[in-house]
């Protein structure tokens, strides 16, 4: 348990000193679109009726900002432990698998909580925006972040260099949250792209998530956790696994 | 006698390369082992298995009488490992270095040890310093650190002394010595041999991922039997009584070959037969690194580190 917890720490520790980076970053990003956005589109498009555009823009980049910011999290620390070779203290400690799994996917969650809430809370001053369920909120953005650090991971024990990782974050990571109406609710889609977009699992916890704020979204929220659940299992097996099997890290 | 280090029939295999074929090593507690080899002879990654960094293709290694896989958080708590790279994590200090690496272990509340640590390695005015402002000697004496937080009673050290300036060589060595007097398994590699003759007990060669020698120092260096003689003459011509003893010359001395010091008179007999004037003369004890050069020519030359065996 003291590993653990000292993994933990450090994974936190780590993001932390260099926050400027990873929290402040990424909130002037998300701020950034909401200005450009709701300046461009806000009297051309209400995709909620009766929510302004621009508020129903701002649970959509809360959750993409903590979705990124969850994944680079884990991929980014695991890579560059690598690639400088200092993953050898984690490797040479008795920490099991399990440990150095829930480690850094808490880390994620909490690196992407931190995000989220900071962006959150600048526009709240801004903006009137609803929250129905603070309760759904919090298992959305728990959820999306756990299984964005899980996959995360993956990405950076997978990744040999830093290329490699970068375009799993821009060719899969990206697109897919890119797609999942961050920006617009699939409703307004054609019926084929509004089927496919069904199969992209960051489609349920960013309408889940909105759920939270607007109690309407365009799946239902339990049926939303119930595939976040299977999707984080499915994900959290195969991290555990390759951990296990030691797989690129312990060859 | 306890084993620190239980090695049995290890093997590596890299696609179709083994880098190592069968290794069985047995090292005792208490002992100061130096593993001897070439470039490429396998000592890495035969501590990397020992460390449980590396799985091996078969085999099985015990670290104080625990297997290395199936009861790997006991092994790697016996064991603290030095790495040969200069490895660091950039974000943190030397003391967040070596308490984040105690609680790894699973120890909490160790800063008296860690303080310790830090003293002992001269490190106290760069413990609050980031690992990246470091020199070079610095890091590998925070990697000491980290192998030790943990009190292991076995020490791995890969080529702990390559690019360490002689001052801190000899701070380091005097560390090591004191750690192996308390108690400490010492395992090392070193491309010194004399380090190793002068340190250790017992020496494993490697070559081309075997184990071509093992034994104390004094009884590999006893393998050679007989020493050599250095002379410098004038005039610069060895008599021919003594030519059948030469071995070789080099920068105007003649190296004599004598398998016993009685000989000796001999040699003195037949150079004050030919009135040669004797400018010097120098009896040279065979030393480690004469083994290891016979050793690494001669064998496992039939064996090809392809061939899977």
């Amino acid at each position: 348990m003291i590993g653990f917890l000292t993994l933990l720490y450090k994974e936190l520790l780590r993001f932390w000193k260099v926050g400027f980076q990873t929290v402040f970053a990424p909130m002037l990003s998300s701020l950034l679109y909401l200005m450009i956005f709701s300046h461009t589109l806000e009297e051309h498009v209400q995709a909620y009726p009766g929510v302004p555009y621009t508020v129903f823009l701002i649970p959509g980049l809360v959750i993409m900002a903590m979705l990124q910011n969850a994944f680079a999290n884990s991929s980014s620390s695991l890579i560059q432990s690598k690639v400088s070779g200092n993953l050898v203290f984690m490797l040479l400690s008795p920490i099991s698998y399990q440990e150095i799994f829930m480690a850094y996917v808490l880390a994620s969650v909490v690196r992407g909580l931190v995000v989220g809430l900071g962006i959150y809370g600048v526009t709240v001053f801004f903006f009137d925006l609803p929250l129905y369920s603070f309760l759904w909120i919090f298992i959305f953005a728990l959820m999306g972040t756990a299984l964005l650090g899980a996959l995360g991971i993956i990405a950076g024990i997978w990744a040999d260099k830093f290329e490699q990782l970068a375009a799993f974050q821009n060719f899969v990571i990206l697109p897919l949250t890119f797609l999942s109406g961050v920006f617009y609710t699939i409703q307004s889609l054609p019926p084929f792209w509004q089927g496919l977009s069904h199969l992209n699992p960051f489609f349920y916890m960013i309408d889940g998530f909105r759920y939270g704020f607007f109690h309407t979204s365009d799946a239902s929220p339990y049926l939303s956790v119930g595939i976040l659940a299977v999707c984080f299992l499915g994900v959290s097996w195969g991290t555990l696994r390759m951990l296990k099997k030691g797989y690129k890290i312990r060859q | 006698m306890t084993l620190a280090i239980e090695v049995k029939q290890i093997r590596k295999r890299f696609g179709t390369l083994y880098a190592l074929g069968g290794v069985d090593l047995e090292i005792h507690a208490g002992e100061f082992f130096a593993l001897l080899g070439p470039n490429g002879a396998g000592k890495t990654t035969l501590i990397n298995i020992i460390a449980g960094l590396t799985l091996a293709s078969s085999g099985s290694v015990k670290v104080m009488g625990h297997d290395v896989v199936g009861d790997y958080r006991e092994a790697r708590r016996m064991l603290g490992v030095v790495p040969q790279e200069l490895v660091f994590d950039p974000f943190f200090t030397v003391r967040e270095t070596l308490v984040f690496q105690s609680g790894y272990y699973g120890l909490r509340n160790n800063d008296d040890w860690i303080d310790e640590i830090i003293h002992h390695l001269d490190l106290t005015d760069k413990a609050g310093a980031n690992m990246r402002s470091l020199s070079g000697g610095m890091k590998r004496r925070v990697l000491v650190g980290q192998a030790l937080v943990h009190k292991p009673p076995v020490i791995v050290l890969d080529e702990p002394t390559a690019g360490v300036d002689v001052e801190l060589r000899q701070a380091l060595w005097h560390f090591i010595k004191q750690l192996n007097r308390n108690g400490h398994t010492i395992v090392l590699t070193t491309h010194y041999l004399e380090e190793a003759e002068a340190l250790c007990n017992r020496v494993a060669m490697l070559k081309k991922g075997h184990i071509v020698a093992l034994d104390s120092i004094r009884n590999l260096i006893s393998t050679i039997s007989g020493s050599l003689v250095r002379l410098r003459l004038s005039p610069d011509t060895l008599p021919v009584a003594l030519q059948p003893l030469m071995s070789s010359r080099d920068e105007g001395c003649f190296f004599l070959a004598i398998k016993e010091y009685s000989q000796l008179e001999n040699v003195m007999a037949a150079l004050r037969m030919a009135q040669a004037q004797v400018l010097e003369l120098q009896v040279l004890q065979p030393d480690l690194e004469e083994v290891f050069v016979k050793i690494m020519g001669n064998a496992g030359n039939s064996e090809s580190i392809s061939t899977p065996v």
